[in-house]
């Protein structure tokens, strides 16, 4: 039906489409608010003020964008070589683990500028490591990856409580956490580089893990459109008969992408253990795996929208807690609510406006055509 | 049979069985059909040519509803009538055989042909009133298929007269017919155009879609030419030549079919012994193939699509791993002990251009210099450790586009809007410009219009004459012989013959891709 109609261009497909697609999230979340008898546009307000009107609070956008960053990558990544990997979460989990057992390990016995590499390299080793198995699981025996990345995240979960219950906790501790890291093992805040240079700014968690997630961002667009390996990525996640005829292995293709992005994954750990919670504890994940879905869904699975996704999804988290906060009758679970509608509408639903502004914007070219005809006539 | 209208009849001639008057159809900028006039008499056969890209698919959407005019008024018998769905068009008394069947393959014949026109809720009901209305249709215009017979157990060209049955079941009056020949051996095109005269004697008006002009001379009455989405010329079919009608097609003179300069012929460079394919369920893909290509020479490899021709390529090309025997390629053997990868196929100068190009040729999705360097990315050159050489990538897309006419000359386009014949010469480009020493290629022209298919014939011609060995796999008999120094007929997934190609006629070769060749017999009388 839509086959003759010429595709959107990319500032829609990327720009005008995300943008409708919050709007209608929020109009539908306005419509809950008027539910309950608040006022929509306070509501905006509140949140807005609270994620971006003041320093601290924009610390905690940034500070939770980071973490959308890195598991929004992580599925782009995977997503390129045709690949879905739900396991963001339990690849988080153990790459904080791996992160969390390097410090405890060496924290006593090495310099900050030693730790800090190797923080970055034991989050990228284990949950690269995670996302391995289900790779060659798929690869070579043909699981699919969706179900063996689902029941990773259980299995990872499983062993982090198994290692704080029983292994790791703090001698004479109730609660299951690891001891605190020495100082020389935690990622120096924002605030603290700033004070470097004898710049004042408010506290917050922002950590310079968020200078790792630019990084990564700039790394990844690199590898996938100027190397030749993420030429190969990008030629079997479109079609793997054509990188097949071209004398690409997809095995290998699969594990390599899944690796990457496995360790990808595993940098939440980083910026969660290293840069805020100085120690290993349960949950620190708190869903960021799965939000990367809807993360890189709505970037269109390239690293300057997943940027921008992140921003959004950073300053819906922490202008959500504010908003809790502020209005009494718009609870926790209301702003979860709202969140979920952003992920339904922009994640699930991405496409939804698709056809219609297919054809609107084709109505418009022939409008645009036959008025230039009559113009020139 | 119909009254062809002389000059001197009296009275009304009965009105047109389709008229299009003024019919535009736009897609964005692309103007598909511009105000396109067609006429068609009833109980006749009107063919409809032109190449790929000219606009004859759109305009037989439009007829059977997939798509509605942006203008323009269309006449079923002499009403005008609107037609925005398939449901309108079989309404208006229209039916459609597409070129890709659409049968369910696991069902009946009796369930396909009723499938969609069940005339109550209970299936047994509705199976014995279809059974007996298809039993007199069947009978009416002799058009023969088993009811019961699971749809995919049938041979194509039976396939081909249920969906035939299908659109009459429905009443059609009217049967267009998008290239139907594609699928079918020469003898079984034969019997499909008896079938259709058949039909026309009985009243019912077909419109034959296709660019074979060997087909429209045989069974047309009226021919239409289109041409860059225009109606450009209408001929009664006996009043015109296959000559006149490919010049209106593409607008200019033709050559004639490539000549055949002789040539010296060197070693074999491919050598093939009893190889066996076996495929998942372990049915033979390929059965006990022995044969070899010399330096120098093109074999071409004939055959109804599907009986092996694929596999054979993606053997060669160590795409697909052998399961028995051996073949020797430029030296290097490979049995399946000792099994090769299309890497290294290219590394010892094996080139291939896949039968399907969008599949596997070019990655619709890349720029056109992305897809250029398919299989080569990792060559010194294209690839400086880690990363790409954007700048030398370009240039040499620039440059191959150049040599081999690829429009438009545009390294940065998606490959998927160039035209067919501009993708398959991008394709042609990169390997022809690897110099390899073999050179495995499959439908050469599918999908190609017909001054591309000149430039690639001669490609493939200047290919052979530097000492290239090439094996050619095609659907079109006529390229096949065109080009051909010796001809391999496949059937079943053995080679069942092989003739030398200035010795081949397509009966014959049609007789032996139906592996119904007895060159003791007589052969078969040709029914008009």
């Amino acid at each position: 039906m839509s086959e003759g109609m010429k595709p959107l261009p990319r500032w829609i497909d990327i720009g005008v489409v995300p943008m409708l697609n919050v709007a209608m999230a929020l109009v539908v979340s306005g419509l809950v608010i008027m539910a309950i008898g608040e006022d929509p546009y306070e509501a905006v307000m509140v949140m807005l003020n609270g994620a971006l009107g003041y320093q601290e609070g924009l610390g905690y956008t940034l500070y939770y964008a980071t973490n959308f960053i890195f598991t929004g990558l992580a599925v782009a990544v995977a997503f390129h070589a045709g690949l879905f990997n739900i396991g963001g979460e339990g690849q988080a989990y153990i790459g904080g683990l791996g992160v969390g057992l390097a410090m405890l390990l060496l924290d006593d016995s090495l310099p900050a500028i030693i730790l800090l590499p190797i923080a970055i390299v034991s989050a990228a080793v284990f949950g690269g490591l995670w996302a391995a198995i289900p790779a060659y699981l798929q690869a070579y025996r043909g699981s699919h990856i969706v179900i063996t990345t689902i029941m990773f995240n259980f299995i990872a979960s499983a062993i982090m409580v198994y290692l704080m219950v029983n292994v790791l906790i703090e001698p004479g501790q109730q609660s299951p956490t690891s001891r605190a890291f020495s100082p020389a093992a935690m990622l120096p805040y924002m605030h603290e580089v700033f004070d470097w240079f004898g710049v004042k700014i408010s506290r917050s968690p922002l950590n310079l893990s968020v200078v790792w997630a630019a990084l990564c961002c700039a790394a990844l667009w690199l590898f996938l459109w100027r190397t030749k390996w993420g030429y190969e990525i990008r030629a079997v996640g479109f079609n793997e008969s054509a990188a097949v005829y071209a004398g690409i292995n997809p095995k290998r293709i699969i594990m390599l992408c899944m690796i990457i992005s496995g360790a990808l994954a595993g940098f939440v750990g980083l910026n969660e253990i290293s840069g805020v919670q100085h120690r290993l504890l349960l949950n620190f994940t708190a869903g960021y795996g799965f939000a990367g879905i809807a993360v890189s869904l709505m970037g269109r699975n390239h690293p300057f929208g997943i940027v921008l996704a992140s921003l959004l999804f950073g300053l819906l988290y922490q202008g959500g807690t504010e908003l809790a906060f502020e209005i009494s009758s718009i609870t926790r679970e209301m702003v979860v609510a709202i969140q979920g509608f952003v992920i339904l509408f922009s994640g699930a639903l991405a496409y939804m406006t698709t056809p219609l502004l297919t054809r609107l914007y084709n109505r418009g070219l022939r409008l645009r055509t036959a008025a230039r005809e009559a113009e020139a006539a | 049979m119909t009254a062809a209208t002389t000059g001197g009849a009296v009275g009304e001639s009965p009105p047109p069985a389709i008229e299009l008057i003024g019919v535009n159809k736009s897609f964005g900028a692309v103007r598909a059909n511009r105000d396109v006039r067609l006429f068609v008499r009833p109980g006749t056969i009107h063919g409809i040519v032109g190449e790929n890209g000219a606009g004859k698919s759109t305009l037989m959407s439009i007829l059977y509803g997939f798509y509605e005019a942006d203008s323009g008024d269309i006449f079923i018998a002499g009403e005008k009538v609107r037609i925005d769905s398939s449901e309108a068009a079989i309404a208006a008394g229209i039916g459609m055989v597409h070129q890709h069947f659409m049968l369910v393959d696991t069902f009946t014949v009796l369930d396909n042909v009723m499938l969609g026109s069940e005339s109550g809720p209970l299936l047994a009901e509705s199976e014995a009133l279809a059974a007996s209305k298809l039993a007199e249709l069947s009978e009416n215009y002799g058009l023969h298929v088993t009811i019961d017979a699971i749809t995919e157990d049938l041979p194509v060209g039976e396939q081909q007269r249920v969906e035939i049955l299908k659109a009459l079941f429905r009443g059609a009056r009217i049967l267009i017919l998008d290239e139907p020949t594609g699928v079918l051996t020469p003898q079984e095109a034969d019997q499909l155009f008896r079938i259709l005269k058949a039909l026309k004697d009985e009243g019912v008006t077909i419109l034959l879609i296709t660019h074979k002009l060997r087909e429209i001379m045989a069974v047309t009455d009226y021919v239409s030419v289109m041409r860059h989405g225009e109606m450009v010329a209408h001929r009664t079919t006996a009043e015109t030549t296959k000559e006149e009608l490919a010049e209106l097609m593409v607008g200019r003179k033709v050559a004639a079919s490539t000549a055949k300069p002789a040539q010296e012929i060197g070693a074999a460079a491919i050598d093939v012994q009893h190889l066996s394919i076996r495929g998942t369920k372990g049915v033979p893909l390929l059965d006990d193939i022995s044969f070899n290509v010399r330096a120098g020479e093109i074999v071409g490899v004939a055959g109804v699509s599907g009986n092996g021709q694929s596999e054979l390529l993606e053997a060669l090309s160590c795409i697909r791993p052998i399961t028995q025997g051996r073949m020797v390629i430029n030296g290097r053997e490979i049995t399946p002990q000792q099994p090769c990868d299309p890497a290294e196929a290219r590394d010892i100068g094996v080139a291939h251009v896949p039968e399907d190009r969008h599949r596997m040729g070019l990655l619709t999705d890349f720029l056109a210099r992305e897809s250029m360097i398919l299989g080569y990315h990792r060559r010194a050159g294209y690839s400086r450790g880690l990363f790409l050489d954007q700048a030398v990538i370009s240039a040499d897309c620039a440059r191959l586009m150049e040599i081999f006419d690829v429009r438009p000359r545009e390294p940065e386009i998606k490959s998927a809007n160039m035209s067919g014949g501009n993708q398959q010469k991008l394709i042609l480009a990169r390997e022809i410009d690897k110099q390899p020493t073999v050179f495995l290629v499959g439908q050469p022209t599918r999908g190609v219009d017909i001054g591309a298919v000149e430039f690639i014939h001669g490609q493939l011609i200047d290919l052979r004459d530097k000492g290239c060995a090439i094996l050619m796999v095609s659907v079109e008999l006529e390229e096949i012989m065109a080009l051909s120094d010796r001809i391999l007929v496949m059937f079943d997934g053995r080679i069942v013959a092989e003739v030398k190609g200035s010795e081949a006629d397509a009966k014959t070769l049609g007789l032996m891709m139906a592996n119904a060749y007895e060159p003791a017999a007589t052969p078969q009388p040709a029914v008009p």
